[in-house]
């Protein structure tokens, strides 16, 4: 069996184990051995990759395995991974670790909240080793669902409607997507499901790409909070839980980006180069529109989601310049925000567990009453607005230096647009900084509350580390992912 | 015709207990008629080769003999659920003729299912309608159960005109009533009678299946028949339904498929959308599956619609499916009946702290009916939009999915019910379920979970779908 399964298997096992646990103390147990595994997996993956390059392999996927599943339509269970997807899983098993950490006291029904959040997690690894089109879409609903119950039993506020209004809109999405898939099965003219195949040998025609790529692309932009289809990322977000935040906004919305760069653009390059433009306007709208509204909430969590949506359209955005610097960008912008937005809502929800607010004109001068939560957040700030030496910068550097490549004037002055974002971006960071943990104390109350326990330690400073460490060593980074996205942009480019 | 002569066989050892048996055979008789059904569903699991009796009027064909098992899997889910239901005091006394009913019914379905003529095909149609109203109006102090019942005889009564006069439309253009005398004789010409004799066949079969617009009687049939009933209804009436009209539409106009391909195009969209749009405000769970399975037969026209052998493999795999997963929401919905009398959404509320199981087994018939993958409802919904799409019908199947967005809505409205409600003074109290009852929800949950992982199910589907029908 190939390594890769064990991304999936794990998860199941774990799920097993806290079937049959008894207790809190096993119920942790359970979660963090499994937790830890995956990290461990997801580093030996990655040392293993970088040998297997290091050695001259040149295939464009690794590790690759198939194995028939449905043979009336060719259907494999198919694995393999380049250096994208390899980016994709140690972010994705950091967050689920950081997130098991900061759900140790997650109430009422752990047992059963950590079952979902298990399957979210089989969803989303399944997504990412995947590279059969069926598979990879039956991974991507399975890793929906959860988020239904997740956030409809232990969420905060109007958690049904936001929890209803997430799952129709990504299923929504995904009913695009499944034409998407089918179409480009039907056109290829291949009989195979196989991504690299198809991208390789597919020959799909110029009229059906027309009606393939927007399909496919918006049916991923969905999930990437493509504006228009943004709206169920403020609601859902805001009221999760805290690790369902930390994943959703950390890792779920990445599967939208990381589909429309490996099923969109890879399979149907020509399409791309002809109708980027519409998308590039959309997101450009996004990352605008998604930064000015975080500077008008007062909500934390609504800040941070409508911060996320202005970063996820950035990660579309950049994909959609089509070339090699700024896909780069983006991935890394997914690494990036993937971190710093799971250490925002895992700091948030830190901090509401003790405030039991989240409105920012309640509290003042948490610096004082809680140290370490206060820095982190200042921390994850300075990540977000841009300050070099920590993730963002790196990312966002690398996007518009990418977009700028463009010579046209459409690309120009989109990009111009897009980079007023950072400035805005430090309007409402600096706002919430401000006025939440400086100035004077809100509220007498908070003056007895606690700092963060050693769990929330762990979790917070897992994610700083990685944040400190893509800023300050981008290079070893954006090397594997670079070689990752070169397949494609040669795709692109011969389309042209 | 092995499967017909051992049904006839375990009909008439059930009947002979009933008419003849003493008080002690009666007693075992529910669980007799379990273990009979389940000999003979065994003894004819493995499909036929192609045969024909009777001077070509019965012929039968690989994956007929397979559609026959899969009802056959259902009606023993249906036995299964039935048997503590069946000791009611208004049942007990008439639990024989519940029995025999249902297996007439079923007969009929076996001979729609394998007709070579049209004469056998009318006489299965009649035999599987006319013994249901009487089944569905079994409770005899139940008056709405009887409402139910004349509701059914009427509809049944006027559909099966309805598909008369396009019978005798059809002996008028082609002289004859076998299928392969008919599909010879109408072959090149598309005249206005044929084009009426189309129209009227796919109404009285329309009726049969609840399509849209003749589904009217579905919601209070459903709800005024006993659920053990409506269940047999829902799932292996349609479902026999569904593949005596693939029969007729492939074997008798598959000349020109593009005269039926239009009507039911509008046929599907109708059924789907409306299905789905009264779904969302049913309360009563009875009425509410009673729509959800008007919209899930419009998925299953979906597998006609293609015309193609893979559309006939996804017809009968999904069938299969909606067997398991509707059986297992209408056995959670009648043990909660028969234990605390509650038939509405809203008694729901919080179901999961007193009855985790049934919760977790009617969360997972809904996933699988929404088509939420990893459950079998994933596979059976791709697998008939890609038969659908392989033939060319986008916009239809875009409908569709776009239509799969409201159902998945309703469908977590039961969800939300059991698992994020809270806010009922009256939950539903823990109980134990019978053992009988218990079988089969076991049963329907191994078929959600696994049928769509394991692939070999589809597969040897696919495999009898090539020998022909």
């Amino acid at each position: 069996m190939n390594f890769l399964s064990l991304f999936v298997l794990i998860p199941l096992l774990m799920m097993l184990g806290l079937w049959i646990s008894r207790d809190m103390k096993q119920i942790r147990t359970v979660a963090v051995i499994g937790s830890t595994l995956l990290l461990a997996l997801s580093v030996y993956t990655l040392v293993e990759f970088l040998a297997e390059r290091a050695a001259g392999n040149t295939a464009t996927m690794l590790f690759t395995d198939s194995r028939m599943w449905y043979a009336p339509l060719n259907i494999h269970y198919a694995v393999g991974v380049d250096g994208v997807s390899v980016a994709m899983l140690l972010l994705s098993s950091i967050i689920v670790f950081a997130g098991v950490f900061a759900s140790w006291k997650i109430n009422p029904l752990p047992k059963e909240f950590f079952l979902w959040f298990m399957l979210l997690s089989t969803g989303v690894f399944g997504f990412f080793i995947s590279v059969d089109l069926f598979t990879m879409f039956m991974f991507y609903e399975v890793a929906l669902i959860p988020m239904y119950l997740l956030i409809g039993v232990w969420g905060s506020g109007r958690k049904n409607y936001s929890a209803m209004k997430l799952t129709l809109m990504l299923m929504g999405g995904s009913a695009l997507l499944m034409i998407g898939i089918l179409g480009i099965y039907y056109q290829s003219g291949l009989h195979s499901m196989n991504v690299v195949e198809i991208a390789e040998h597919g020959n799909i025609p110029m009229n059906w790409q027309y009606f393939l790529f927007p399909m496919t692309f918006v049916g991923f932009g969905v999930l990437g909070a493509m504006f228009p289809f943004h709206t169920w990322s403020p609601d859902g977000h805001a009221s999760a839980p805290t690790a369902v935040s930390m994943l959703h906004a950390g890792v779920l919305m990445k599967l939208g980006g990381y589909g429309c760069f490996r099923v969109a653009i890879y399979l149907m390059p020509q399409a791309a180069n002809e109708l980027a433009w519409i998308f590039l306007i959309l997101t450009g709208i996004s990352v605008v529109y998604g930064a000015f509204s975080a500077c008008v909430q007062t909500d934390l969590k609504y800040i941070n989601a409508y911060s996320s949506v202005s970063h996820c359209g950035l990660v579309l955005f950049a994909i959609l310049m089509l070339n090699t610097t700024a896909m780069t960008g983006a991935v890394m912008q997914m690494l990036s925000h993937g971190l710093m937005t799971a250490l925002f809502f895992a700091l948030i929800g830190m901090i509401y567990g003790r405030t039991h607010t989240r409105d920012i004109r309640e509290m003042g001068g948490l610096m004082q009453i809680m140290p370490f939560l206060s820095v982190g957040y200042v921390i994850a700030g300075l990540a977000s607005l841009g300050l070099p030496g920590l993730s963002g910068f790196v990312a966002e550097m690398t996007i518009f230096v990418g977009s700028f490549e463009h010579t046209d004037t459409f690309h120009r002055v989109l990009t111009i647009v897009a980079c007023t974002s950072i400035v805005i971006t430090a309007v409402y960071i600096l706002r919430v900084v401000g006025k939440l943990l400086y100035g004077a104390v809100q509220n007498e109350h908070h003056r007895e509350l606690k700092d963060a326990e050693w769990w929330e330690r762990l979790s917070v400073i897992t994610l700083i580390v990685c944040v400190v460490a893509i800023g300050s060593f981008p290079h070893w980074i954006s090397d594997l992912i670079r070689e990752g996205v070169e397949p494609i942009t040669n795709l692109l480019s011969q389309a042209l | 015709m092995r499967s017909e002569i051992s049904l006839l066989i375990v009909f008439l050892l059930i009947f002979f207990a009933d008419t003849f048996g003493g008080k002690k055979t009666l007693k075992g008789l529910s669980i007799t008629a379990c273990v009979l059904f389940a000999l003979h569903t065994i003894w004819n699991i493995i499909p036929v080769e192609t045969t024909s009796a009777f001077g070509g009027m019965y012929q039968t064909s690989p994956m007929a003999s397979m559609v026959k098992t899969v009802l056959n899997i259902g009606t023993f889910i249906v036995l299964l659920q039935s048997v503590s239901w069946s000791e009611n005091p208004d049942v007990k006394v008439r639990r024989g003729e519940f029995y025999e009913l249902l297996l007439i019914t079923l007969f009929g379905m076996y001979l729609m299912v394998s007709a070579g003529h049209f004469l056998l095909f009318f006489i299965g149609l009649e035999t599987a309608s006319l013994p249901m109203a009487a089944l569905i109006a079994i409770t005899k102090k139940d008056s709405e159960s009887y409402e139910a019942g004349a509701k059914y005889l009427f509809t049944a009564v006027f559909s099966s005109a309805l598909f008369l006069l396009g019978l005798s439309f059809l002996y008028g253009v082609s002289g004859s009533l076998y299928f392969g005398d008919i599909a010879v004789a109408i072959s090149a010409n598309r005249t206005p009678l044929l084009i009426a004799t189309i129209v009227f066949v796919l109404a009285g079969m329309g009726f049969k299946l609840s399509l849209v617009p003749f589904h009217l009687w579905t919601a209070d049939v459903y709800e005024g028949a006993p659920t053990q009933v409506t269940s047999y209804l829902s799932v292996i009436s349609k479902g026999a339904a569904a593949f005596a009209l693939l029969l007729v539409l492939y074997k008798v106009f598959f000349l020109d498929p593009a005269i039926w391909q239009g009507i039911l195009w509008a046929l599907i969209v109708l059924t789907i959308t409306i299905g789905n749009l009264f779904a969302i405000r049913q309360k009563n769970l009875k009425r509410f599956l009673a729509f959800s399975s008007i919209s899930q037969a419009g998925y299953i026209m979906l597998g006609i619609i293609s015309g193609s052998a893979q559309g006939m493999t996804a017809l009968v795999y999904y069938v299969l499916v909606y067997i398991f997963s509707n059986l297992a929401a209408f056995g959670v919905i009648s043990s909660i009946e028969r234990n605390s009398g509650k038939l509405s959404m809203d008694d729901y509320n919080g179901l999961y702290k007193t009855n985790p199981k049934l919760s977790v087994i009617m969360m997972l018939a809904m996933f699988s009916l929404a088509g939420i993958p990893p459950f079998a409802g994933f596979f059976s919904k791709f697998f008939i939009f890609a038969s659908a799409i392989h033939s060319g019908f986008y916009i239809l199947v875009l409908i569709a999915l776009l239509n799969t967005i409201i159902s998945l809505y309703y469908y977590l409205l039961v969800v939300k019910a059991m698992f994020i409600n809270t806010e009922n003074e009256c939950v539903i109290p823990a109980f134990r379920s019978d053992n009988a009852s218990r079988v089969s929800l076991v049963v329907c949950v191994a078929g959600i979970v696994l049928l769509g992982i394991a692939s070999c199910v589809y597969g040897y589907f696919a495999d009898l779908s090539m020998l022909g029908i």
